[in-house]
């Protein structure tokens, strides 16, 4: 699995979506399924799978599935 | 929310955050800079919310003040009790995000609207409040709650509102009481031997942490020695003063039963999500920037001086869907001092004493109705 992979994977199983609703353009709180409780699962996901420590800021600017990945990348996971 | 064609007249909705305003240090501005800065704000928010919401609309005609040039103690605060009779809402139904209810036990519940962008705001502030105090690392964190608090269908309440926003400080999240609220005596002591060499973050409500937690561990012969705990726990005193459990003897108690930890109460209320005022190391409750505490003299509601007591008023530059950003609370308090507390901290500091007697709420809140 490539990075962009893990993160729909990770998405998808932390707040019980099919992958291909993991788009960019999701963002938190317009689905029923990420809402402020599913956040802090996918939190904890996302820093099983990609091994990295995720603070406060990082959860409050994690609006979308695109923010996420800038967020990584500052982690030094990189999306090709 | 119906559309009243005149009121809209003459105010254009032109509110707007000055850029960076969520920037400023927490407890980094000083009274005259501070003042000036919330004056602008709260009459624009008066405007705001005198164009888009009937009810607010109304108050003000009832008591006249020219909002746009009044100074912030010179907005009309809105008493809590409005947000129990009314549903006050400064937007439209469909742009409505959640409602917020109190956890009250007793009576009707207030009622909160938020939009998105409101919901937002107020998770953003809490977290810069929460920041100043326990850096911005999370920890690993016990809720001294059910789990089942937070997963209540309907409008969110008070406590639900809390546990969701401070477990954004933690990890590893460990709920301490069962379904029922009684003590999950496996869960804790699983945590405490896992984390409890780690900086803990405990947070809950004064009384569950009191008594269905220290009292159940306490009666269960638990104690456990935390080397750098910090416990968060508010919601108000009520319960404890009928038990005369006073702060320090909370405060001396849980250090018995848990070790070291440094225990801070907050203050703050459903009708203000996202502003919690934090006690220092000194007892004393701060004034985040964004916010401002008054008080006034229950007889007359003048703004009385500092330490003296009476009805506490609080200002807040958040709420932009509900007219909340001045309310008068039940809560009877005093400002001790303002920029010269011996923490540091900038902006006023206070104590609250508790509810204000039934017979002397009914007289101040006529005022308003
Ligand atoms: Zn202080």
């Amino acid at each position: 699995m490539d990075t962009q992979q893990k993160l729909q994977q990770a998405f998808s199983d932390a707040l019980g979506i099919p992958p291909e609703k993991v788009i960019d353009g999701l963002t938190y709180n317009t689905i029923p399924e990420w809402d402020s409780t599913a956040h802090m699962v996918l939190i904890a996901e996302l820093e099983n799978v990609f091994d990295v420590m995720l603070d406060t800021d990082d959860i409050i600017d994690m609006s979308s599935v695109a923010q996420a990945k800038l967020i990584l990348q500052k982690y030094d996971v990189s999306f090709a | 929310m119906p559309v009243w064609p005149d009121s809209r007249k003459g105010w254009p909705d032109v509110f707007s955050y000055p850029p960076d305003l969520f920037d400023l240090p927490v407890y980094g501005l000083a009274s005259a800079q501070k003042q000036a800065m919330l004056d602008e704000l709260l009459q624009s928010l008066s405007a705001h919310h005198y164009a888009h919401c009937q009810a607010y609309r109304q108050l003000v005609d009832c008591n006249p003040f020219d909002f746009s040039s009044a100074p912030s103690p010179g907005q009309l605060p809105v008493a809590t009790r409005l947000f129990k009779d009314l549903e006050l809402a400064s937007i439209e139904q469909t742009e409505v995000f959640r409602q917020m209810r109190s956890s009250g036990t007793s009576g009707q519940a207030s009622k909160i609207t938020l939009d998105g962008p409101s919901a937002k705001r107020q998770s953003q502030v809490l977290v810069k409040i929460l920041q100043s105090w326990l850096g911005k690392q999370r920890r690993p964190m016990l809720l001294i709650d059910a789990p089942s608090t937070v997963k209540k269908a309907g409008a969110m309440t008070a406590r639900a509102a809390g546990l969701q926003g401070l477990s954004f400080f933690g990890r590893h999240h460990c709920y301490a009481l069962d379904d029922e609220m009684q003590l999950d005596v496996d869960k804790v002591q699983a945590f405490f031997t896992e984390h409890g060499e780690q900086p803990v973050l405990i947070f809950g409500f004064t009384f569950i942490v009191w008594q269905q937690f220290i009292q159940a561990m306490i009666s269960q012969g638990l104690t456990v020695n935390l080397t750098n705990a910090i416990l968060i726990h508010g919601g108000g005193w009520k319960k404890m003063q009928e038990q005369a459990v006073t702060d320090e003897q909370f405060k001396a108690t849980i250090r018995q039963t848990l070790g070291n930890v440094s225990v801070h109460d907050y203050y703050g209320m459903v009708e203000q999500t996202g502003t919690i005022y934090m006690q220092c190391e000194h007892g004393h409750l701060h004034t985040p920037v964004w916010s401002d505490v008054l008080i006034r003299d229950p007889a007359d509601l003048s703004v009385v001086e500092n330490g003296e007591t009476g009805l506490i008023q609080v200002n807040s530059v958040l709420p932009t869907s509900y007219p909340g950003h001045c309310i008068l609370t039940e809560d009877l308090g005093t400002i001790i001092g303002e920029d010269d507390c011996a923490c540091g901290r900038l902006g006023k500091y206070f104590k609250v004493h508790g509810r204000v007697p039934k017979a002397q709420v009914k007289g101040c809140s006529d005022t308003f109705v």
